[in-house]
């Protein structure tokens, strides 16, 4: 089963494919469900009602590449935008820039690479093209007043490449903030990376941007996501990144996990006296919600725990 | 990058407070220069799989799987290994070869085997199977002491005492053990100062350790660190241990914040074996390769190889038909 058939997959070319897009593996072989837009606006609306003041809604990446998200447009026009949250889009280029403009999109983001060889495997160009993809994007943006957010992607490890030298974390991230966005989102990519790692990583950005406009995306794949986000608001982040109910597993490691879960996150912050503004347990109904449309357990410890107290 | 935006300090009350107050100057505008954490340089994790963790899965474990977990864990470097318990096999049924156990495992020359010893019987039971460690386990919550074991903390004490004074007379040392140390499933919150009165109870009783243990995992960072303040006035931070669940996913922040403190002591089991009775179907233990992957990562030294504790816990993960609770397990098993 999964949207490949058996056929394809023994093609010669298809192999090659899989071989140089390891990524593309889960997305295409997988018992994948696509998740109906009607499913992912509800999702969003009730994420809008905990509190959250910023969730990434969709990408307007081309559906060759990204099928899961060629309803972007429905989406964004479908969701019920609250007051005071902000719906942030992904345009990895200008094509996205104007769909996501068409569409109703009031804050954009794009994704660069600490890694070349990430940045030409996921992207197909180098760090130096893209970000001359960014600038026009960022350029466009600008003129509209639209805000854009930076990621830096494989920021403590490459699937590729392993170690990442922090210089070029650093490098990427001033490069897209002198641009002009107005916040970077360091990513562990794929999750790799722990307290040591982080430390050095933020030491090194922390001297090219300001620390409150940095934020950390870890991901949790070999569970060291909350002891690094732990580590950057030591360092002075104050910004993290993560996903209801963990959503999204990792595509370099089959069946691992992914995002850190939003619940875990805030469990731990508001343990330590760290306002959010989020309600902890609207958040695990909206998980409830989405695993449920998934039939899937959720990644989340917290909502494990509090769904099975005894 | 300093502190102060540009813009302020062009204005001129802000150039007034620092003709005032020069010595401002620094702190405002400089750099602010981050200076990483002091670690321990090396970190003893004491396995408490075989027991902690076995004694909490669903499965009944035949004694030859238990045995061989074990001696596989006795050649990956750890340094202790919690064997068994000595408790009825009334109340803990999955304990009940404890003997047979003990007496099964090849020791290995570096390693000790610590067993759990709950009264006198347990004890004497403990030293005829060739028990050279053991190990009592205090409540910091009065209401869990007396659901758990039947009594209260006070008569717990005085049931410890008995045994550590007879392991005294053998020159067998005592591990103590103080639960519900960031929270009670019956009681809430608990007060670090019962924790810190347990735990001085039984170090001054001549516990050579104390494992203090968020045994439901409800902890944070921000309780961990209140807790340890507390404890750390009347226990020295080298005779301290921490003994973290990750029911609600914060063993391995909770642990960076005790070696932040001083503690070089952590408790873990292999594969993240045990759940916990308190929320079922969740997660109990921290995974012992989740936490080497974290101190390896700092540069910690442990002496224990992560790849031959992934590979006993794919053999006990197996024989127990389950998957594993180690993330690090998961990703090295899985990756493309």
């Amino acid at each position: 089963m999964g949207n490949v058939p058996t056929t394809v997959k023994h093609c010669l070319s298809y192999k090659q494919i899989i071989e140089d897009y390891p990524w593309l593996k889960s997305w295409l072989e997988e018992e994948k469900e696509n998740v109906p837009t009607r499913v992912k606006i509800q999702l969003i609306d009730m994420l809008s009602t905990t509190g959250l003041s910023v969730i990434e809604a969709t990408s307007f990446v081309s559906s060759k590449w990204v099928p899961q998200m060629a309803d972007h447009t429905d989406v964004l026009r479908g969701i019920q935008r609250a007051p005071h949250v902000r719906y942030p889009v992904l345009t990895p280029n200008m094509q996205g820039f104007q769909d996501a403009v068409s569409a109703g999109a009031t804050e954009v983001a794009v994704f660069g690479s600490a890694s070349e060889t990430f940045s030409r495997k996921n992207i197909n160009c180098s760090i130096a093209e893209s970000m001359l993809r960014f600038e026009e994007v960022i350029s466009a943006a600008k003129d509209r007043q639209i805000p854009v957010r930076g990621y830096v992607s494989c920021a403590l490890g490459c699937p590729h490449e392993g170690n990442i030298d922090p210089s070029k974390v650093a490098e990427v991230a001033k490069g897209l903030y002198e641009m002009g966005c107005y916040e970077i989102s360091l990513g562990d990519t794929i999750g790799v990376g722990t307290p040591g790692s982080m430390f050095k990583m933020l030491q090194k950005v922390m001297k090219d941007v300001p620390i409150k406009s940095l934020a950390v995306h870890c991901h949790d794949t070999y569970g060291q996501a909350l002891p690094n986000i732990l580590t950057a608001l030591q360092m002075g982040v104050s910004v993290v990144d993560s996903a209801v109910a963990g959503l999204g597993g990792c595509p370099y490691a089959q069946g691992s996990s992914g995002n850190v879960s939003t619940e875990d996150v805030l469990y731990m912050l508001h343990g330590m006296g760290i306002e959010t503004g989020v309600n902890l347990d609207r958040v695990i109904e909206a998980g409830d919600f989405i695993c449920n449309a998934l039939d899937r357990r959720t990644n989340s410890k917290v909502a494990q725990a509090r769904g099975r107290t005894l």
